[in-house]
């Protein structure tokens, strides 16, 4: 049951609070389902959640949360068509957010995002252009024993 | 071993949710109203101690699976909010009391086990 490979994708849309962390909580619940174990696919939840939101609150359309499992690893990629990052180093830094004031009442905007992204990553690549988009992939390595680098 | 049960009776916790048991066990806790702190540092049979009250709690419980969600200062969330918990099996629980003062008990709790 854990060697099958599986695609998953799910839209997010821009804004869309009420909905925020559905698509993460079903993906971590759909991995569970395959035999993925906790720790991984908590992992890949976590990974997810942050991308979802930064997609919710940042992105101009939304975008997509795509995850690819292999008997090797589980892929996780997310995309959007902009605004883009100006600085990444900047957006990687802790603590830094360009979050607006109702998302931080709402406990979003710590400017641990992406950082928590790459921690619960085996690998973690993101590239962005201003007026085009991000595009983030991330990796957890599904070798029993390969903690997150 | 302390479990969700013992938790919500010494602490007099209301249960929110319908039909999450309580059989998990705790062994800790985070307090915390910034979801990626809690994202970071959650572990599994932690209680999550917070204030906030909005869908997105739901999804950081499952994603961290930390053992239940204890809101404080008599914050009580939309029925919505405790209908998808209760769907995604996340136990969420209620009190009056201050985070400052549920993190007291919930550690004497604990700490009382380990003696």
């Amino acid at each position: 049951m854990s060697d099958m490979n599986a695609s998953l994708t799910y839209e997010v849309h821009a804004g869309d609070i009420e909905q925020g962390g559905s698509a993460s909580a079903a993906l971590k619940s759909e991995l569970r389902k395959m035999g993925i174990c906790e720790e991984q696919a908590r992992r890949v939840g976590i990974i997810a959640f942050e991308g979802e939101m930064n997609l919710l609150l940042y992105a101009t359309n939304g975008g997509t949360l795509k995850a690819e499992v292999t008997p090797e690893a589980i892929d996780i990629t997310v995309e959007d068509d902009g605004p883009g990052i100006d600085d990444i180093d900047l957006a990687m830094r802790p603590g830094y957010s360009t979050a607006p004031d109702w998302a931080l009442n709402l406990g979003f905007g710590a400017g641990m995002g992406l950082v928590n992204m790459k921690r619960n990553s085996n690998f973690f690549e993101i590239h962005s252009h201003t007026g085009k988009g991000t595009l983030i992939r991330c990796r957890v390595n599904r070798r029993k024993n390969d903690a997150a680098d | 071993m302390m479990l969700l049960t013992d938790v919500v009776t010494a602490l007099g916790l209301q249960v929110l949710t319908s039909g999450v048991g309580f059989d998990r066990e705790v062994r800790g806790g985070i307090v915390c109203d910034l979801l990626s702190i809690v994202l970071a540092k959650a572990q599994p049979q932690d209680m999550w101690i917070t204030i906030q009250r909005h869908q997105n709690i739901v999804a950081v419980a499952k994603v961290t699976s930390v053992a239940g969600v204890i809101l404080a200062d008599g914050i009580v969330p939309e029925q919505d909010v405790i209908d998808r918990a209760s769907e995604e099996g996340i136990l969420l629980l209620a009190t009056k009391e201050s985070s400052f003062v549920v993190c007291g008990k919930l550690f004497a709790l604990l700490s009382s086990e380990e003696e």
